[in-house]
């Protein structure tokens, strides 16, 4: 794990007067796990895009592998793998017909597509239901098929953007196993999500994108040396109370870094919960809002996002 | 090349799993077709679709052999399923039965027919007469039926005739037997033969003649034979639409973004989807024909003829349907200027009924590749050769050209709009 597979610099797409992406710099290094974290419509689909050269930059620059974007992108194509946010898969066909059908547009045929077959239908768990439409799988069922499509070329770069979106928690439990099984085996991921869990399970390096922009760039440990000895606090009300529109009530309490509403609850960034608590407590009571229950977390990605834009991941 | 044929395979087989699209692209016409059929009496009974029963008059005013044998052919107990015989006083009688449509057709067997055939005793031949098959239009398959076992028998007859003629002469050429006793039946089969060598000069000895009712029939012919390829060319127009819709549906499903990452060129996957409409429409009409065939007992004739129609009015059809996917935004317009233009093109291009079109819309209906396409099958039909669909050809084939062309210039120009969403 030393040097870069892929270098951007400076990387940019604009849609006329909307500029999506505003100039990203980073590498992923071989065979590391680099995530893009950010909320929707932060740029990271439109970032994939343009590394699998399905859009073409409008500024900047991007290397995989020693081939530039997008002059070599038909040497790009064959090194990299996708896996799309959407299930792009034929429903009318089965699972094997849909791998076997994008493994000849990799080139691939006969008895080396068969086998490649079987082994990504093993590897995504699902050799049992090969011969079954895809119309009649689950949610998880597609996503896993949609990944093994990524994998059938073996590419040395695989791109996964949000794989886990609107699935259960036992698919997205496989599916992150898989991911890192597949960085054990060697292959480099660049992995986009929203979700934190996801990105502090699974990375080796996180990029948080927002706005177009790629604000934060590290380790996990060098990215929450950003937040310092900063503390997560979560308040959640009880039944009747909404948080949401509740949270700048909490802004001007001493020792709260920054207030947000996210799924139901407030969320504050905070120097030392112990110390700043009585006064939340209390700032809450006296607007009628009764906390019901408080958790205080370790500093986070979340709270990393938190301190550098000022709301939550999934505001 | 074998990328365009998998993506051309695999939008096959998706499209023939779409229960729905083959309700419309073969049950739809086939059951308008056999609908059709039965609403015009075009499956030859009264009461049923299946060809039993037909009922026919015979008038036999012929007191020889011949007249009686042919009475016998058709009252025969190998006929009695097929054919419902019975006997008329006159022919005029047996035309005013078939003018009432009480039945198919009439076989009347006028005085001097086996005269006109066979020598007398002293070895002389009649004037030919000509039996008369009148037939009842409105019931043109078994008209044709009747009219095929009487051309039958009649053939019988006259390969007999000259079988025996030539034997004869064989015999005698090689001295078996003597001219002194054979003299007369010599003459005879020399007649008979100078006879039939020079039918395009001299009358045949025999001939089935059709009255105005049978030439009626015969210029407006069986109704199946027109709306059978009519429907299936209508709802061709169908698929290709449908078609043309999942070039655009697979951009809103991910699946053509994904094909663009692969290392596989636009002009692939725009190829292999025009293969996979193109393989639609031959498939689909393929099988309309074949089913009309096996199971209304049409005559497509020339099968090399109707191969080639098949294939050019699909590329045709393949055009307008990759048109209408150049221009349309969303699949769901592809759909709906689809359904439009299978019905404008089905009344233009006289799929539904046979209008006859005059000044503008005559030449409208010269861009719809239903008119050139029947034309040619009726054209195949009724006997016509390749030479005779020549034309429907060439237009189906030219049309194809100049719709692939513009389509693929408009991609060309909306190549970021077909990608992003």
């Amino acid at each position: 794990m030393s040097e870069p597979i892929l270098t951007t610099k400076d990387l940019q797409k604009s849609y006329g007067d909307n500029q999506a992406v505003k100039g990203i710099t980073f590498s992923v290094l071989r065979g590391e796990i680099f995530s893009l974290l950010g909320p929707n419509g932060a740029g990271k689909t439109t970032t994939i895009s343009m590394l699998s050269c399905l859009l073409t930059p409008t500024g900047g620059t991007a290397v995989i592998d020693n081939h530039a974007i997008p002059q070599d992108s038909l040497a790009i194509r064959r090194i990299i793998g996708v896996v799309p946010q959407e299930i792009a898969l034929y429903d009318e066909l089965t699972a094997r017909q849909n791998l076997q059908f994008w493994g000849q547009m990799y080139d691939m045929k006969g008895k080396a597509l068969k086998q490649r077959v079987d082994e990504v239908l093993e590897q995504v768990a699902l050799s049992d239901r090969a011969n079954d439409r895809v119309e009649t799988y689950s949610g998880g069922m597609k996503r896993r098929i949609n990944i093994a499509v990524g994998l059938l070329h073996k590419p040395q770069l695989l791109f996964m953007d949000e794989p886990t979106v609107g699935i259960d928690p036992q698919s997205r439990r496989r599916i992150l196993d898989m991911v890192r099984d597949l960085r054990d085996e060697g292959m480099t991921v660049l992995y986009t999500t929203h979700y934190m869990e996801e990105a502090e399970e699974l990375s080796d390096r996180v990029g948080i994108i927002d706005h177009g922009r790629l604000i934060a760039l590290g380790t996990q440990e060098e990215l929450k040396q950003v937040v310092g000895e900063q503390e997560t606090v979560r308040l959640n009300f009880g039944e009747g109370h909404e948080a949401n529109g509740h949270a700048d009530l909490f802004n001007g309490v001493d020792g709260v870094l920054a207030a947000t509403s996210l799924d139901g609850e407030i969320v504050l960034s905070v120097k030392e919960a112990a110390a700043v608590l009585p006064a939340v407590v209390t700032r809450a009571n006296s607007a009628g809002l009764p906390i019901r229950a408080i958790e205080i977390e370790e500093p986070n990605l979340e709270a990393v996002f938190l301190h550098l834009t000022g709301r939550a991941l999934r505001d | 090349m074998k990328k365009i044929l998998n993506i051309g395979w695999k939008d096959l087989i998706v499209l023939f799993r779409d229960k729905g699209a083959l309700v419309l692209m073969l049950g739809a016409p086939f059951v308008l077709t056999l609908g059709l059929g039965l609403i015009t009496g075009s499956f030859s009974s009264n009461s049923g679709s299946g060809l039993a029963g037909i009922p026919i008059a015979v008038v036999n005013e012929d007191s020889g052999e011949l007249g009686q044998g042919l009475a016998d052919v058709l009252f025969s107990a190998d006929l009695a399923e097929l054919l419902a015989p019975d006997t008329a006083v006159s022919p005029q009688a047996a035309r005013q039965l078939v003018d009432n449509n009480d039945i198919a057709a009439a076989v009347i067997i006028p005085a001097g027919f086996t005269a006109g055939i066979l020598p007398n005793a002293s070895g002389q031949v009649g004037d030919a007469v000509s039996i008369e098959v009148y037939a009842n239009p409105a019931r043109p398959i078994s008209a044709n039926v009747v009219s095929s076992i009487v051309e039958d028998y009649i053939n019988q007859v006259e390969t007999g005739l000259v079988s025996v003629n030539v034997a004869l002469t064989q015999l005698v050429m090689n001295g078996r037997i003597t001219p002194a006793d054979t003299e007369s039946m010599m003459t005879l089969g020399q007649e008979m033969g100078q006879r039939l060598i020079n039918q395009d000069a001299a009358p045949q000895p025999i001939r089935i003649e059709r009255d105005k009712a049978a030439a009626e029939a015969a210029s407006n012919p069986n109704f199946l034979a027109y709306i059978a390829p009519g429907m299936a060319v209508a709802f061709l127009m169908y698929t290709v639409a449908l078609g043309g819709r999942s070039i655009l549906a697979e951009r809103d499903k991910g699946t053509l973004s994904r094909l663009l990452i692969s290392p596989t060129s636009a002009t692939q996957i725009l190829a292999g989807k025009v293969v996979g409409i193109f393989l639609t429409g031959v498939a689909q009409v393929s099988v309309l024909i074949a089913a009309s065939a096996l199971l209304f007992g049409l005559r497509w004739g020339n099968l090399p003829g109707v191969v080639l129609l098949i294939v050019t009015v699909s590329a045709a059809a393949t055009g307008w349907g990759l048109l209408l996917a150049s221009l349309a935004s969303r699949p769901g317009q592809v759909s709906s200027f689809g359904t439009a233009l299978m019905l404008t093109f089905g009344i233009l291009g006289g799929s539904f009924v046979q209008i006859p079109f005059t000044g503008l819309l005559a030449q409208l209906s010269k861009i719809t590749p239903n008119a050139w396409a029947i034309e040619g099958f009726m054209s195949l039909s009724q006997g016509g050769s390749l030479a005779d669909i020549a034309p429907s050809l060439i237009a189906l084939v030219v049309m194809a050209a100049l719709l692939f062309g513009t389509a693929v210039l408009i991609f060309q120009r909306r190549s970021g709009a077909l990608i992003a969403r």
